[in-house]
């Protein structure tokens, strides 16, 4: 085995960061990883199915945890955040967060706790369409499998979760921790965060009920969703039965975000066959600028686009408005036929793009994002390394071979080339 | 090394509200003579583990038997040190949780409390048959990679490799390295703002690998044999000097060939003017744009998908056209102020940082893009050309005539050429298997690395239509994993999915009939054969899935801790209640992959199913050996259940072909048991994934509910 010689910190715990940290560690090398939230699995956990195979996502991600969870070369810290990296490529010092989830690891799951939570919030896992208690394990599949507090929303004095904790695994006295370590490379894997859709004015998200983004609908596909799977409009839970997917929505534009987030076509064809699993009466509008199924994925658009009921149009939307009781107004440019296209129906979703998640954050002088916030490789020294769509907008596909790739420069770091 | 078995029971978690701990404690030590057995409330806690570490101290356990919650919590929790057996029955997640708790008065479900103890003699049982895995130790690992082909993926998978510390063997047909990107005119856009064409640098990467102390070069070379496994590669190359040498890892990057031209008749490529991506990009490289007749060029027209996206000819996109046609037509502009450029497409696909690309060309007043059907391509008098277009943007149809028509064609991957590329002395042929068009490319988008021959992993062109950007990411990953299989095998590892386990297909070949069925069935090609059929195992090359342990008709092959004897021993350790107690069993195999966390977050719903079903988990369905029917069905359980991934074009199967296999298998037994006149359907195989926990309380009562219409098994208490 080459020669250890110091270690790897991977930041971001989503398949980006576990892939990394998976294949480094599987050489021989011993990696931090570091992710913010109380579990692992990022973006790709909340998905419903991959395209093209309409597969779960963890079943990938079940196997990547059964390498992770024994590997003794693999330090997971979880509620975690870097609050500084100085030093050069073989030589970093770096800050470690650790904030209080307020339960330790004796935690095991039993559900008990939550039955006597009195206090609710807006369930983040679930974009805010539905609610969770402030003791929550955010979905069955997580690991690290244990509870985590949003201590902000507790009743001022309870403590009705420690009273009835049989495992004394609450505490709620927990303190933030910080730790210093020495690394010699660093990888940067922090995905990204759905464009926020307000800022398109003329799509009515955060304005026009039942106007969602994609993804939202992946939340209301999954069986462990806010509507347990059935495609139901936020507000009144009328089952979708006529819907409009509004691609590049925030992208591909000046005034949003400039790039193509490569996945959205490929993202609303597969949820327009949700849309008609879930709902076999159901009608599908996509109105796109360009198809983008690069490569074999075209044999997926092809199939989708089989559906009779699934109807793609070239042509931009210009508006987005309430139409009559709950229902949305769509008013789009039908290019290839000359003229216009009206359609009301039950739900609109904004396809939106993805947009880094280092996107306006503070970070340490060494991490040197270009214009659009993603980190390239040429304006970085090559001991901070990037991978998946912190690196570029890309696929779960080109982040997870992006990501082993990163494994390897980070291992060059280490050997000190 | 004798074996002691400790059982360790957990009460916690509501496990004594389902059932008598002291049940199972009976079970264990007066039914299988455990040498230690305790309970605790909360054995994951610090005093629960001093109860196994005591029992390993003062009595000698090195087996143990965890009756608590199921393996996927706690992984590492419960170790022991490795020369221990440890194995966990999930008595929560497949009874506490699931089953029946005590009524008000405390009183245990008598069909619960059945539940546990049958657990606890099936596991006891299972321990029983386990072996500590010897792993496996080459007499040395070699950990060089091979990398075959020198384009710009072959020579980033060397360079990286080479720059992490590894050996490189790198291997090009032709005389020089540099693959079909040496003799571009320019390059896309390869960093931020991702603007502008780069000056061709590859004659640079060139250099740096000619450089670089440790890559051995071999030009004008094919392989002509791989033998061996992963760590002990046999490479043997054809270049008239017998080079030979061995490998740990090896990465095909033997590129792609662009389409014939030559096939796209309906395009006019008969025509003087008419050629292909590949021919203008060497006109380009000269310098100067001339017809064929020697007339300078004023006007191009491209034209995308040219023989894409098409059945007649690849019916795939290939990624790149898009790309290289706004670089051609960035050429037309730069060569000549005056010229025009025409780009007729079905879609623009710029994905990514690449649209800043278009967009800076659609800011060319020199380009005109429109979507189009190209309908017509004629050939005009004075040789120029004129297309016939429709369904434009401007919503007329048109009629372009132009100086030169460029067909912007798509790739094919070299495994579609006359020669094998590796040509492994493998008994199950030469190649990699290919997936759809020729690419022997990964079936899950989750793993782009995951492949069918172990140790050997394809990178770039060849692997799936695509530009030379993402061809450097996907060669410097696959490097990784070319170092990354030498290591684990050093170690006696296997690689993916099963990483880490150190076991590995044994066959007793005494009582071996060369039936050859675990050589064609492996879905890696592990095993080899003699010419009498024997097989010839490959233990680096093993991915431990135990397919041929289910496929074998004379049960010889077993893994240390995984066996036919175990899982046998399973099905007849479960007691089974007589006829006229009306109390059925069903035994239902589960794959781990799916089914298992499937199962568990049922558990977590604490959706209640029949006290009747026992579940084996099995480390794929592969593993399924019809004995375990026969076995079942004579000791009187009344129905089989299989619970695993769904198979097909969009198999889930992360060993290939497990649950198809499975299910080819239960399809020959249907006849077997209709002549013992019991119904077919008291064995049948569901599809389960990840996502399947909410229905399948639904899907396992179904079972139970057709069950009871058949009627008990009436070779029960026989």
């Amino acid at each position: 085995m080459a020669e250890q010689k110091g270690k790897i910190l991977v930041i971001g715990g989503g398949i980006s960061g576990v892939t990394t940290a998976l294949e480094a560690a599987e050489v021989g090398y011993e990696v931090i990883l570091v992710e913010k939230n109380p579990t692992l699995g990022g973006r790709v956990s909340k998905l419903y199915q991959y395209f093209p195979k309409l597969c779960p996502p963890m079943c990938g991600m079940e196997i990547n945890y059964r390498r992770l969870r024994p590997n003794p070369f693999i330090q997971t810290l979880v509620n975690s955040e870097i609050e500084s990296i100085t030093g050069e490529a073989g030589n970093y010092q770096v800050k470690i967060k650790t904030n209080p989830s307020y339960v330790n690891e004796k935690c095991v799951i039993c559900d008990k706790c939550v039955d006597v939570c009195p206090s609710e919030i807006d369930n983040d896992y679930n974009y805010g369409m539905d609610k969770t208690k402030a003791i929550y394990f955010s979905n069955k599949m997580a690991y690290p499998a244990k509870y985590t507090i949003d201590r902000a929303a507790c009743e001022e004095g309870c403590s009705k979760c420690v009273d009835v904790c049989d495992y004394d695994a609450i505490d709620l006295q927990m303190q933030p921790q910080t730790k210093e370590i020495e690394v010699a490379a660093v990888v940067y894997a922090t995905g990204w965060r759905p464009y926020d859709a307000r800022k398109i004015d003329n799509l009515g998200f955060g304005k026009v009920p039942n106007v969602i983004n994609n993804v939202m609908l992946e939340r209301l596909a999954h069986g462990q969703g806010p509507t347990k799977g059935q495609i139901l409009r936020p507000s009144d839970n009328k089952k979708v039965d006529s819907i409009v997917f509004v691609q590049c929505a925030g992208s591909r534009d000046e005034n949003h975000l400039p790039y193509c987030s490569s996945i959205c076509c490929l993202a609303s064809l597969k949820q327009a066959m949700y849309v008609r699993k879930a709902n076999p009466d159901a009608k599908v509008y996509i109105f796109y600028i360009d198809i983008r199924t690069p490569g074999k994925y075209e044999d997926f658009s092809n199939k989708v686009q089989q559906d009779e009921n699934i109807i793609l149009v070239k042509g931009k939307v210009a508006s987005v408005i309430a139409g009559e009781g709950e229902n949305v107004v769509v008013e789009a440019e039908d290019i290839l036929n000359g003229g216009k296209i009206n359609l009301e129906v039950d739900m609109v979703v904004l396809a939106t793009g993805m947009e880094s998640s280092l996107k306006g954050q503070k970070l340490p002088d060494v991490v040197q994002l270009d214009e659009n916030g993603f980190i390239a490789p040429q304006l970085q020294e090559h001991g901070i390394i990037s991978a998946g769509v912190a690196k570029f907008p890309g696929d779960v596909s080109s982040s997870i071979q992006d990501s082993t790739g990163a494994a390897l420069k980070a291992i060059q770091t280490v050997v000190g080339k | 090394m004798e074996k002691k078995i400790g059982v360790y029971i957990c009460s916690g978690c509501d496990i004594d509200k389902a059932v008598d701990v002291s049940g199972l404690e009976k079970v264990a030590t007066k039914e299988y003579k455990a040498t230690v057995c305790k309970s605790h409330p909360f054995l994951c806690s610090q005093e629960g583990l001093q109860l196994l570490k005591d029992g390993q101290k003062n009595e000698g356990i090195n087996s143990f038997v965890i009756a608590a919650c199921s393996k996927r919590y706690h992984e590492t929790t419960f170790d022991l040190g490795q020369d221990n057996m440890v194995i966990r029955m999930p008595l929560r997640e497949q009874v506490a949780w699931v089953l029946e708790p005590r009524d008000e008065e405390g009183k245990v479900d008598e069909d619960t409390q059945m539940a546990g103890e049958d657990y606890l003699r099936m596991y006891c049982a299972r321990v029983k048959q386990q072996k500590v895995p010897v792993p496996y130790k080459q007499e040395s690992t070699n950990k060089s990679v091979v990398v075959i082909g020198a384009g710009i993926a072959g020579m980033t998978a060397a360079l990286e490799t080479a720059k992490a510390g590894y050996e490189v063997n790198l291997v090009e047909k032709s005389a020089q390295l540099g693959g079909y990107a040496l003799n571009y005119r320019s390059l896309i856009p390869a960093e931020p703002p991702f603007e502008d064409l780069i000056p061709n640098n590859v004659s640079e990467l060139v250099a740096e690998v000619e450089a670089q102390d440790n890559i051995s070069i071999h030009k004008s070379s094919t392989v002509a044999s791989i033998a061996g496994e992963p760590g002990a590669f046999q490479v043997k190359l054809e270049n008239g000097e017998s080079t030979e040498f061995k490998a740990g890892g090896v990465v095909m990057a033997s590129g792609a060939t662009p389409y014939d031209a030559s096939k796209l008749t309906d395009l006019g490529i008969a025509y003087d003017n008419v050629i292909s991506s590949v021919d203008f990009e060497a006109m380009a490289l000269s310098g100067s744009l001339k017809t064929k007749e020697g007339q300078p060029v004023k006007s191009v027209l491209f034209v995308q998908c040219a023989g894409s996206r098409d059945e007649n000819h690849l019916p795939y996109c290939s990624s790149t056209c898009c790309m290289r046609s706004l670089k051609q037509a960035a050429y037309v502009r730069e060569l000549d102020s005056d010229a025009k450029a025409y780009i007729i497409y079905r879609d623009m696909r710029t994905p990514g940082q690449y649209e800043n690309f278009y967009k800076k060309q659609q800011d060319d007043p020199g380009i005109f893009l429109t979507k189009g059907d190209v309908v017509g391509v004629n050939e005009e008098s004075n040789k120029q050309v004129s297309v016939d277009i429709d369904n434009t943007l401007i919503g007329e149809n048109i009629q372009l005539k132009v100086d030169l028509v460029v067909l912007a064609v798509g790739q094919v991957p070299s495994t579609l050429g006359d020669d094998s590329i590796l040509n492994l002395q493998y008994r199950q042929g030469p190649d990699m298997p290919e997936l759809k068009y020729g690419y022997p490319d990964s079936h899950f988008i989750c793993f782009p690395y995951e492949t069918r021959r172990t140790g050997i992993y394809t990178a770039g062109t060849v692997r799936q239509p695509m530009d030379l950007n993402f061809a450097i990411r996907d060669a410097t990953g696959a490097a990784l994993k070319a170092i990354q299989v030498a290591e684990m095998t050093e170690l006696g590892k296997r690689v993916h999915p099963r990483s880490g386990d150190l076991t590995f297909m044994e066959p007793n070949l005494t009582r071996c009939t060369d039936c050859k069925r675990c050589t064609e069935e492996c879905p890696f090609g592990a095993i080899d054969e003699n010419e009498k059929g024997t097989p010839l195992p490959n233990p680096a090359r093993c991915r431990s899935c135990g397919i041929c342990m289910g496929a074998c008709p004379e049960r010889v092959i077993s893994f240390d801790d995984y066996s036919i004897p175990m899982l046998a021993d399973m099905i007849k350790a479960m007691e089974i209640p007589d006829e006229d107690e009306e109390k059925p069993r069903v035994v239902c195999f589960i794959c781990e992959n799916d089914a298992l966390p499937a199962l568990d977050q049922m558990a977590l719903n604490r959706a209640k199913i029949s006290p009747f079903i026992r579940f084996i988990p099995l480390r794929c369905l592969g593993g399924n050996n019809l004995v375990f029917v026969s076995d079942s069905l004579s000791v009187g359980i009344d129905g089989i259940m299989y619970l695993g991934c769904a198979f097909g074009d969009d198999y889930q199967c992360h060993f290939i072909k497990g649950s198809e296999l499975c299910n080819e298998r239960l399809g020959k037994v249907q006849e077997t048991i209709g002549r013992l006149s019991l119904e077919s359907e008291r064995v049948q195989q569901f599809e389960v994934s990840m996502n399947d926990a909410e229905i399948l309380p639904k899907l396992i009562g179904d079972f139970m509910e057709e069950l009871e219409d058949y009627g008990p098994n009436p070779f029960k208490g026989m």
